[in-house]
């Protein structure tokens, strides 16, 4: 068994586990104790750390960082990863890695400081500018946070894109049992910057044939959107209904579905760890004769619901109901996530799609 | 008979700036400079978004495309993490003392160790020559049709002399281009920038004072001379700050 320790902190050391070179980032909570603890982990380490005025030129530093083939790390929350997005676009145009934690408050503007799900639109969307998308994963425990950001900076390098965790207020200051995975001391990607001009000119991002390299970067997304989708389900096979939760609310709605299967309900859950690309895939083990699916969120809209819409049509259950429970800042309480359940299922709820 | 001097072997080709632009003959002493203290093969280039976009290609080294103003963290983190590296950040005034003033003033304020070069052409070169920080009292630009109002819109930026008199950097000089004497001699100051972050004194800065004729209205020669008689005495020439070599 592995020692105790908080979801942010978890994150930073796991960071410097996968090789990362350099953290660059600016406070807010509840990301700040992932740069707090890399503030002199990162020294301890042989690696570097920068504390930025603020979250846009911590980006920016992200993006130089990331030009010369390091592994870069930055973390923030909500509106300060809404500053970053004008960086976060150039990284995409240039085909640069890197990974960002999104440890998500709840809603917008400065928003509450209590834990949500509301970026989830602009962390699977892009929140700048193109036709860009972030890899994004999401843990429901500390040592899944561990793992994903571990896995993160490989899948970043593999596919030359940004990674984005996406977790929420309550993993991040919440301790848990964790188990680390071994150091990795990893050199700079050869393919970067190393000041001798070996790679000939950078593709300038004006200067090239963009609808050629969008044809490329739709065959990257193609080969993401095969290889990289990541779930646990259960119970899906004989549902009713199925629910979806990610995160948080994913480990308190697997506990609810657990509790009333024991006691023969034929309900089901499919928590998406990729959000994107979105589990498509999981669809393919549903119940063909399910009555609903219901997402299950931290945020005031369903967010998460109209890819589970727009997958369930793809996938052949296009007539299926689509509901949506909306659980209020904070930990989803299994008592509100079941009413709200069993309202649904008595008809008392309008589907959303 | 005066010789003509070599085109530095990293200029690739002929970079489309206008007739009577600044821009060719900084990039010129600036790939001259690099050249001469040996680090053809040891440099990167911040490019910005601006005229300086036309770059593009044009230089046989690693050429870093910037986000607008942004610069000054990107050189940041290259530099730290490539300490052996020349690290040379080139930028119009728009996309280092508008966009960019927090990025510019923030890499100075915490000494970072590479090169600036701004171009202070006083306006927005690139997108029609709208009103920049730089622009003069009165100046008529694009934004400013009935000429700056600097009671609105504030006075000229002097950003040397702010980093030179606020900041614990290296080497600071303004410098201009309307005679080969003073080409030389932003040349030097160039160099000595150089310098002094291959020597790991610190942050250096070098503006120069550098002819728009295309959204001037004027012809190459008058904006010369008007770069004598109205920017220099507000934009004073010379080295403002310089810590000398280790
Ligand atoms: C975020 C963003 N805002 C605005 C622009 C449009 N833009 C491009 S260059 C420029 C100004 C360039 O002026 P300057 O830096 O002085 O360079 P010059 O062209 O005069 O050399 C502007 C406003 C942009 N590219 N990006
Ligand atoms: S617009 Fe001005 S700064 Fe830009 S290339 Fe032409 S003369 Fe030079």
């Amino acid at each position: 068994m592995g020692d105790m320790v908080k979801g942010n902190i978890a994150m930073g050391e796991a960071a410097i586990r996968a090789g990362m070179h350099i953290y660059c980032g600016y406070p807010i909570t509840p990301s700040s104790e992932v740069m707090e603890y890399l503030s002199w982990r990162a020294q301890e380490a042989g690696r570097q750390f920068i504390q930025a005025a603020n979250e846009g030129e911590a980006m920016y530093m992200v993006y130089g960082a990331a030009s010369i083939g390091s592994r870069v790390l930055t973390a923030s929350s909500g509106l300060g990863i809404s500053l970053k997005q004008e960086g976060v676009t150039y990284m995409a145009a240039a085909d640069y890695p890197a990974v960002m934690i999104n440890v998500c408050r709840y809603g917008d503007g400065l928003g509450s400081l209590e834990s949500g799900q509301t970026d989830y639109k602009r962390e699977t969307r892009g929140g700048g500018n193109g036709d860009y998308r972030n890899i994004v994963l999401s843990p429901s425990t500390v040592q899944e946070a561990v793992d994903l950001v571990y896995l993160a900076f490989d899948l970043s390098e593999k596919y030359r894109n940004i990674v984005v965790i996406l977790t929420e207020g309550a993993l991040g200051q919440m301790m848990e049992d964790c188990d680390y995975p071994p150091m990795k001391e990893v050199p700079y990607y050869d393919w970067a910057f190393d000041g001798k001009y070996t790679h000939g000119p950078y593709p300038s991002q004006m200067a090239v044939d963009l609808h050629a390299k969008g044809i490329k970067n739709n065959e990257k997304r193609a080969a993401i959107t095969e290889n990289e989708q990541r779930w646990e389900a259960v119970g899906v096979e004989d549902a009713e209904y199925v629910l979806f939760a990610y995160g948080i609310p994913g480990r308190v709605v697997l506990g609810i579905v657990d509790e009333l299967r024991k006691k023969g309900e034929k309900v089901g859950i499919i928590r998406p760890i990729s959000l994107w690309p979105f589990p498509q895939k999981a669809f393919d083990s549903i119940n063909k004769n399910v009555k609903g699916f219901i997402s299950v969120e931290t945020a005031d809209s369903g967010q998460m619901l109209e890819d589970v819409a727009l997958y369930a049509k793809k996938k052949g259950f296009g007539n299926v109901p689509c509901y949506f429970i909306s659980s209020p800042p904070g930990v989803p309480k299994s008592k509100f996530v079941l009413e709200n359940f069993e309202a649904i299922k008595a008809g008392k709820v309008k589907e959303v799609f | 008979m005066a010789k003509g001097k070599k085109v530095p072997e990293k200029i690739l080709r002929q970079v489309p700036f206008c007739p009577g632009c600044g821009h060719g003959i900084i990039v010129r002493l600036m790939m001259e400079c690099i050249e001469e203290l040996g680090y053809n093969d040891n440099v990167l280039i911040g490019k910005p978004v601006g005229c300086a976009s036309l770059l593009d290609n044009a230089l046989a080294v690693d050429t870093f495309t910037g986000a607008h103003g942004r610069n000054g963290a990107s050189m940041t983190t290259i530099k730290r993490l490539k300490p052996d590296m020349l690290v040379v950040s080139y930028q119009g005034d728009g996309d280092a003392y508008n966009i960019g003033f927090s990025e510019t003033m923030n890499a100075a304020y915490r000494n970072e160790k590479f090169t600036v070069i701004t171009i202070n052409n006083g306006n927005f070169g690139m997108t029609g020559g709208q009103m920049a920080w730089t622009s003069m009292p009165g100046q008529v630009t694009a934004t400013s049709v009935n000429g700056r109002n600097v009671e609105l819109s504030g006075m000229p930026i002097r950003v040397p002399e702010m980093i030179a008199s606020s900041f614990d950097t290296a080497y600071v000089a303004r410098g201009s281009l309307f005679t080969p004497a003073e080409i030389k001699k932003t040349k030097s100051y160039i160099k000595k920038a150089m310098q002094a972050q291959i020597d790991g004194v610190g942050h250096s800065l070098v503006e120069v004072l550098s002819p728009c004729p295309t959204n001037w209205g004027l012809t190459p020669l008058a904006s010369m001379e008007r770069i004598v008689n109205e920017l220099v005495p507000y934009f004073p020439l010379g080295e403002i700050k310089n810590k000398g070599g280790k």
